[in-house]
């Protein structure tokens, strides 16, 4: 099994952060796993973007041109990826100021509110774990209590408090997606 | 008392420190590197610590001194001793790590490590000779030039316009919070020396003891590149060098209490 | 799950690779893509552990020089960098080759010349394997692939530059300094004593301990004669070496029709590529330098026997191409495909330049 990720969207969405901690996931299963983000300061308040890959076997390019999954955060990412979906792949975006809807008939698309439930739950920072959450049940590549293990195993004590509301988060993104 | 008598031990009134050996100088008859070289040995030898000392010398006109004073020693590429210093003190801090360098050296194409050493108020002694020309390459303009001295390149005198104004580095080095103990001292007369010599031993103490950095200025002739006599060349410091350049200490952090 | 096995980016584990293997100082200046390297430092606070001493230097050229100033000592020291840093170092380089001192050098390669841009780039070949500095000289230039390489090599750098006391590089680049990967770190080993220090490094600036003759670490020597002697004595260490420290990894070249040559990050996409290529039924084989210098001249040669032709797909203009070239005498068609400024090709196009330059030329 291998999964070809890329997470694309605004600097300031935890993009790379989310992308790590399904890397993390992907550790706690003992998967070939590669994270490269788009670094420097274009992280800050533009656009990010952050390619992970989870395989059974020895990973070769962390650079890619074709994504099993492409996760769209804004406009831009949606322009710019959705034709690098590869032909049955699967295309996640949040609705939240989109204008120009994806197009393709070749792939899974998958809408979701994520702006909207983090509304909902009253929490901004809340927002990636959401997008995690919808990422797994559209494609159950690792199990949510990897994810919380992997979580566990990268945040610091003092914030192993905010656990269960990761976990809330992660489980109402699942219910985004239909 | 003849020669014979003279010659025995017990009536020996000076010697040289034994660190210091017998290799011939390449410095000219009459110029302060000599003297200034004989200090650190003595001072090394008296404080008991040839085994500890490590020397870091410049590019210039002391290039060599690792040939003379019989401690180990770095070589450090142009301006680069103070860096080279701040990481041998850093990982042998039991040594007395000691730079010695020219003006152009420590005052030109060194003066940001100089300065930033300084500021990090690394654990070392800096003994900087400052002879406003460079010896070593054959009488050049150095940061120190004093305006209107001639050398290679300013050959009708050095013109504020032309080629800026002489850098009197000391007084900045004293104001940064990691120098301890800055001064400025000469090596022209038998009582110019013994005041340096003590200030040589006070910095090389405060770095044994932690105190920070510690600068040592020697206003110095270089009779050659002046194109004076030794004599003359020590009578035109008096009178020129030391109105820009005046002796005494500029920070003691330990005698203001 | 393995608990030794970690995630972390290749400049991380730079930094804790070498808090591993006992090294006794670090000297840098932060710089984009590599400046992980001295937050990780600084944040593990190794100093209060193993006594590893690591100094924020007010710039490239002072960091060189500090890290000069340690290995004359015997001392385990190190640098980072990324190119630009890298240029401003080349004076130190030069010295520390000339003063036959062990050191670790890294360079995490960006975009250039002049400032360029931050992202991956392996333009700095030349500048690594042919001596950026004055004078003849060779550094054992060791090129990761992956952040596990980044790990290991940190501590075959330090062994090898010991061993022959000369500079070990390692040249990666940004794409695998900023790269999360799984990495088992060495096991924590403890820094040599003092006393170990001078055993092992009797050449060493240390004080004259029990007044043994002095020791002058120097690069300067006005006999021509002598100078001409240490250089004999440089170049002698530097066949030594290219005799014996040879690496690379060879994958399917055996009876493959092309063979791709690749160092680094590129590498890692060139694999990609053959899979690529073995779908379309082109059966392609990679050698890859791990040693950028020596460089695997006859490893090269020998996979290129029978094939009908080599692509070099760098992060260049081409520049180890010219190795390649060497090492097949030019009996086979050895071809350059290269992206610059930062610029990183897909996998794809690897395989679209290789069928353009070889197989439709």
């Amino acid at each position: 099994m291998k999964s070809e990720i890329i997470i694309a969207g605004f600097g300031g969405q935890g993009v790379l952060s989310m992308g790590k901690i399904l890397a993390y996931s992907g550790l706690m299963e003992d998967k070939e796993v590669s994270w490269l983000p788009s670094y420097g300061p274009e992280q800050r308040g533009g656009t990010a973007n952050v390619t992970v890959i989870l395989s059974d076997e020895r990973i070769s390019s962390p650079i890619l041109n074709a994504y099993d999954i492409v996760v769209a955060l804004n406009q831009q990412s949606l322009d710019r990826f959705e034709s690098q979906v590869k032909p049955g792949g699967i295309l996640i975006y949040d609705s939240y100021g989109i204008n120009q809807p994806p197009t393709r008939t070749d792939i899974t698309i998958h809408r979701i509110d994520a702006t909207e439930a983090t509304f909902e739950m009253n929490n901004s920072k809340t927002y990636n774990m959401i997008v995690l959450g919808a990422m797994l049940k559209a494609s159950p590549m690792v199990t949510i209590e990897s994810v919380l293990k992997g979580l566990k195993k990268t945040l610091p004590e003092r914030h192993w408090h905010l656990l269960p509301l990761n976990e809330e988060a992660l489980n109402k993104g699942m219910e985004l997606v239909k | 008392m003849n020669n014979n008598d003279i010659i025995r031990p017990e009536n020996l009134v000076y010697k040289k420190p034994s660190l210091l050996n017998d290799a011939h100088m390449h410095y000219c008859p009459g110029c302060s590197h000599g003297v200034v070289h004989k200090l650190v040995a003595e001072v090394i030898e008296e404080m008991g610590m040839a085994e500890k000392a490590i020397g870091v010398s410049p590019v210039g006109c002391a290039v060599f001194a690792y040939n003379y004073i019989d401690i180990d020693w770095l070589e450090a590429a142009h301006g680069r001793a103070t860096a080279m210093a701040t990481a041998t003190k850093r990982l042998m801090p039991d040594k007395l790590v000691f730079t010695y360098q020219g003006d152009g050296d420590f005052a030109a194409i060194g003066t940001c490590e100089s300065i930033h050493s300084c500021n990090r108020g690394e654990n070392i002694a800096i003994i900087f000779i400052n002879n406003a020309i460079y010896g070593m390459t054959g009488g050049q303009m150095a940061p120190t030039t004093l305006l209107g001295q001639k050398t290679a390149t300013c050959p009708y005198g050095r013109r504020p316009d032309l080629n800026g104004y002489p850098l009197s580095i000391t007084p900045l080095l004293a104001q940064l919070d990691g120098t301890c103990y800055v001064t400025r001292q000469s090596v022209h007369k038998p009582a110019s020396v013994r005041k340096a010599k003590a200030a040589i031993r006070k910095a090389f103490e405060n770095s044994m003891q932690g105190k920070g950095t510690s600068v040592v200025e020697i206003v110095s002739t270089c009779n050659t590149g002046w194109k004076l006599s030794p004599e003359k060349a020590n009578q035109w410091m008096e009178e020129n060098m030391f109105a820009k350049y005046p002796l005494g200490d500029l920070k003691d952090v330990e005698s203001k209490g | 799950m393995n608990d030794k096995v970690t995630l972390m980016k290749g400049n991380e584990a730079l930094a804790m690779a070498a808090i591993r293997y006992g090294a006794d100082g670090y000297f840098g200046y932060p710089i984009t893509p590599q400046s992980e390297v001295l937050e990780k430092l600084e944040e593990e606070m190794p100093w209060e552990t193993t006594g590893m001493v690591v100094l924020q230097a007010e710039s490239e050229v002072a960091a060189i020089n500090m890290v000069y100033a340690g290995a004359s000592c015997g001392k385990a020291v190190m640098t980072s960098t990324s190119s630009p840093g890298f240029s401003l170092m080349q004076e130190g380089m030069s010295y520390m080759a000339a003063s036959e001192v062990p050191a670790l050098v890294i360079n995490v390669m960006r975009g250039g010349p002049g400032l360029g841009t931050i992202h991956p780039s392996q333009a700095d070949y030349f500048q690594a394997c042919k001596g950026g500095g004055h004078g003849d000289y060779r550094m054992i230039v060791l090129a990761p692939a992956s952040v596990q390489e980044m790990a290991d090599f940190v501590g075959l750098g330090w062994d090898l530059a010991f061993k022959y006391r000369c500079v070990s590089m390692i040249l990666a680049d940004g794409l695998i300094g900023q790269m999360m990967e799984k990495v088992v770190l060495p096991e924590q080993r403890p820094r040599r004593t003092q006393e170990e220090v001078e055993k092992q490094c009797p050449w060493a600036v240390t004080g004259r301990t029990g007044m043994r003759p002095k020791n002058i670490i120097t690069s300067l020597e006005l006999d021509d004669d002598i100078m001409e002697a240490n250089n004999l004595r440089f170049q002698a260490t530097y066949r030594l070496i290219e005799a014996n420290e040879v690496r690379c990894e060879t994958v399917d070249t055996d009876g493959c029709d092309y063979l791709i040559v690749a160092f680094g990050s590129m590498a890692r996409i060139a694999m990609k590529t053959m899979e690529l290529a073995a779908q379309e039924g082109i059966k392609i084989g990679l050698l890859r330098p791990i040693t950028l210098w020596p460089f695997p001249s006859k490893e090269v040669a020998q996979a290129a026997a029978g094939v009908k032709g080599i692509l070099v797909p760098e992060l260049s203009a081409g520049q180890m191409i010219e190795d390649v070239k060497l090492a097949v005498d030019c009996k086979v068609p050895v071809k350059h495909f290269g992206r610059m400024g930062g610029n990183v090709p897909t996998p794809e196009e690897v395989l679209e330049a290789l069928k353009k330059e070889l197989i439709n030329a």
